[in-house]
């Protein structure tokens, strides 16, 4: 009588493993390790702190006296991001498709997914280091890095996209008696083009935030400004740069946005205003 | 028109899904395999135009072994072959106008393709086609807007763009409501006889094979153990080609 013991059940619905315990245990043991390692503290933060305080009220107000040097190094960024991103992706289209396993033999697969890795094993930074030493300083070297950077990025979500589509309706194509390339046009490509078009906005977003830094390795753009600004403490010109690079930023995600609508959503011009405008009222609404 | 000598299939060696199977279409008219799941009616099907690779045996198709083409002269060989899917298999993101397309890529070379510039000719074929199938006015419709039966008379005029001499059909029927079904064999029944072509279909449903096939084929564990007119088709085979007799009522 009474409830069943729990010996009475058949099994453990949720058996209790013991190694994620130990990986748990071992990971707060490291992160104490690292700390004491790193010699990081709070009275280290906390004198930190107040020396950003001071760093802080220096930045204010920004002087925007020298816009010609601003203007110059941002649309040196945006020529270097727009570049990057258009090589980049013209290179990764293949190369991704290349590298797909469900399309192609492992002989093609596997050269292309070396390339692919190796484009994205090391930080753009890094990159740029390499191609200020080969091609000298200037915008070209910040291009060439973002392009490897771009081919990495796109190539590995490309081929990932890819093995993930359906292949029955490739099959379809392949009954029709269509050469391979048209079998890439009508059954491959379709599939893929809108996600595409959402990892390519990404990439180009991403570039442009990595063209206002490759400059402070001497690789172009407006990080080298920046750069310059910082070790002659014009903390006050060190603000204008950077409310000039989030301008800058903002202004490509709202182009990303709007891209990515028109392409994926089918949204046409008229629909992005007109969807500004319905999200104004709705704030309006919940307001009232 | 085509005849399968001795087709075999294994997809893992020694347990055969197709065991030497000959069999000879030649009339126009509606073909009709059935036989229970796993029986290898699918495996046939797609062996006749290689999306699966047969073990061993021969695919005489107007006068050439397809069993041994590789390359272009495969290719050449499938432009003549349209096929239906259960599953439709459109292109999803395609419209429809460009669905019926794709059934001309064995013909329009991939430069063209790749710009999507088919001859007049062909476009103003898809356009009447799509009128022939009931689907005027969805040409710009993208695929996936489609309801079930919309999609399988895409895929049916996709294969007729091809101007077939041969229609497969695997299974068109079982993804669809008994009523969307007996409108889509119809709508096959008026191409076979309208173009004068064999169509070759799977099919699960065996009273559907009876009213709109000319000729039936059971096959039971990769062989064929009937072949004849519907009306020959009687319990005693439907037992044999099944197993057990308690579904027969």
């Amino acid at each position: 009588m009474g409830e069943p013991v729990a010996a009475a059940l058949p099994a453990d619905p949720f058996p209790r493993s013991l190694w994620p315990r130990v990986a748990a245990v071992a990971l707060v043991v490291y992160i104490f390790y690292a700390c004491a390692q790193l010699e990081v503290s709070w009275e280290r933060v906390a004198t930190g702190l107040h020396n950003a305080a001071r760093f802080f009220s220096r930045l204010f107000p920004p002087n925007f006296s020298r816009w010609d040097l601003l203007v110059k190094g941002l649309s040196e960024s945006l020529e270097i991001a727009v570049l990057a991103s258009a090589l980049g992706i013209v290179l990764a289209l293949p190369l991704g498709l290349c590298a797909a396993r469900n399309l192609m033999p492992p002989w093609v697969t596997w050269p292309a997914k070396l390339v692919i890795v190796m484009s994205r094993s090391f930080h753009p930074v890094i990159v740029a280091i390499l191609f200020v030493k080969a091609v000298g300083f200037g915008a070209l070297a910040g291009i060439l890095a973002l392009t490897v950077a771009s081919i990495g990025f796109i190539g590995k979500l490309f081929t990932e996209a890819i093995e993930e589509i359906s292949l029955k309706q490739v099959e379809a194509i392949r009954a029709t008696g269509a050469p391979f390339a048209s079998v890439l046009a009508f059954g491959v490509l379709p599939q893929v083009f809108s996600r595409f078009i959402g990892f390519a906005t990404y990439q180009l977003d991403s570039n442009l935030r990595n063209s206002t830094m490759v400059g402070i390795v001497g690789a172009g753009g407006i990080g080298g400004t920046l750069f310059a600004a910082f070790q002659r403490f014009d903390y006050d010109f060190v603000c204008a740069i950077l409310i000039a690079i989030i301008t800058l930023i903002m202004a490509g995600e709202i182009l990303a946005t709007a891209v990515r609508a028109i392409f994926i959503e089918n949204a046409t011009l008229r629909d992005l205003f007109r969807r500004g405008a319905a999200m104004r009222r709705v704030r309006h609404a919940e307001e009232d | 028109m085509l005849t399968l000598r001795h087709l075999s299939k294994a997809y893992v060696a020694g347990t055969p899904v197709l065991q030497d199977v000959t069999l000879e279409i030649t009339a126009r008219g509606i073909t009709a395999i059935i036989g229970a799941s796993g029986t290898g009616k699918s495996t046939l099907i797609r062996c006749i135009n290689r999306l699966v690779e047969p073990t061993a045996g021969e695919i005489l198709f107007e006068g050439t072994d397809l069993a041994k083409l590789t390359g272009q002269a495969l290719r050449h060989a499938r432009r003549h072959i349209g096929m239906v899917f259960q599953e439709y298999n459109l292109v999803e993101r395609l419209t429809v106008i460009e669905n019926l397309l794709s059934g001309r890529l064995g013909y329009v070379s991939a430069w063209r393709a790749w710009r999507r510039k088919f001859p007049p000719e062909d476009i103003r074929r898809a356009f009447e086609l799509l009128d022939v199938v009931g689907l005027a006015g969805f040409a710009h419709q993208r695929a996936d807007a489609l309801s079930g039966g919309q999609r399988q008379r895409v895929g049916i005029a996709r294969a007729v763009m091809q101007e077939p001499t041969l229609l497969l059909a695997d299974e068109p029927t079982s993804s669809l409501d008994p009523k969307t079904s007996v409108e889509i064999m119809e709508l096959l029944a008026q191409i076979a006889r309208s173009r004068g072509i064999p169509v070759l279909i799977n099919m699960h449903d065996v009273e559907l094979a009876k009213r709109f096939a000319d000729r039936i084929i059971g096959m039971k564990d990769g062989r064929v153990v009937f072949d004849g007119r519907p009306a020959e088709l009687d319990d005693a085979m439907l037992t044999t080609i099944y197993g057990g007799r308690g579904w027969l009522q």
